[in-house]
């Protein structure tokens, strides 16, 4: 937790780094304000899971997403900012996929929104290399011991995403319906995807 | 079998901009303050257009966490990544010679009383 004179004085330091910025011609509030706008509505997870969706409902498509994410995100219009070099990872019955940034909060935002809270912790950054069935297991990821656990480091280079697999159940569910299961979680490696409602 | 309805799922409706909608969908609020969030869209604004710019805050922001990290290496509870973030986006736009840190401190400073009179403007309304 931050203190109170903490964030006010961040605040007043972001306000004048800002308008010195605009009056020397460098940005526009204009540009800021559509930026946050962005990220904070319309980038969600949503668009990450129209891609997992579509890898559940399509083999050819599931392929060339693990072969080349990037490129095959593209075919879905889904990309753009710090998502220029992705890889997708999937999980299966032998091994789980979980992805952290050590450095610093590397994140295909373009394809995930913003980064949760906790990625960014130091706690969560160190744990996740360290003790990642620990630390899956208090996110509610129970795994059974002969699941391999792999952890993906991103980077600023490569930002890397989980495909979760299908849940069981999801059967005669339009992909619109399965994209629908697919949260923001299980495609950090951190949660699973919605058991769908029988 | 527990768990959200399929149909009512905000990401199927496409109802994005409701209350429930995506980042903040599972729980967690993104920005735990507003000036974070103009703090991180600052930072992308100053590398649209620019690789160079964003990877050189992104080298400033790794160097701000680590340093923070080993100043404190119990992990205080006054952590804060966004704090980390705006060091990084002042160093940059210093270092890169855009703004010196004295008309930072001197545009906070005018800011700071400009605030202080709207306060005092407010709360005479508060009493008329």
């Amino acid at each position: 937790m931050t203190t109170d004179s903490q964030t006010a004085y961040a605040a007043l330091r972001t306000k004048a780094i800002e308008s010195l910025l605009i009056e020397a011609g460098i940005i526009t509030t204009g540009a800021v304000d559509d930026i946050c706008r962005a990220y904070e509505e319309d980038i969600g997870p949503l668009r990450g899971a129209r891609v997992v969706a579509r890898a559940w409902c399509d083999e050819d498509f599931k392929r060339r997403l693990l072969d080349d994410a990037t490129a095959a995100m593209a075919e879905l219009g889904v990309g753009g900012f710090a998502a220029e070099r992705v890889v997708a990872v999937e999980n299966t019955d032998a091994v789980h996929n979980a992805v952290v940034c050590t450095l610093c909060s590397c994140y295909p935002w373009g394809v995930l929104g913003l980064p949760p809270t906790w990625y960014k912790t130091p706690e969560y950054r160190a744990r996740m290399v360290r003790e990642p069935r620990a630390v899956l297991a208090e996110f509610g990821v129970q795994l059974p011991d002969d699941v391999e656990i792999r952890v993906w480091d991103s980077s600023s280079d490569v930002r890397y995403m989980v495909l979760p697999m299908r849940p069981r159940g999801a059967e005669g569910l339009s992909e619109e319906q399965l994209a629908g299961l697919v949260t923001r979680d299980s495609m950090i490696g951190t949660g699973l995807p919605i058991a769908p409602e029988r | 079998m527990t768990g959200p309805s399929v149909s009512t799922d905000p990401l199927l409706t496409g109802d994005a901009a409701g209350p429930e909608a995506p980042p903040r969908r599972n729980g967690e609020l993104v920005f735990e303050a507003p000036w974070e969030a103009r703090a991180f869209g600052l930072a992308l604004a100053m590398a649209q257009d620019d690789a160079d710019g964003w990877e050189a805050f992104r080298g400033r922001l790794i160097e701000e966490i680590a340093a923070w990290e080993r100043a404190h290496p119990d992990g205080a509870e006054d952590w804060s990544y966004y704090e980390r973030w705006l060091n990084a986006l002042e160093r940059l736009v210093v270092e890169r010679g855009l703004l010196s840190p004295e008309r930072i401190e001197e545009r906070m400073r005018e800011i700071a009383v400009h605030q202080e009179h709207e306060h005092d403007h407010e709360h005479e309304h508060d009493h008329a």
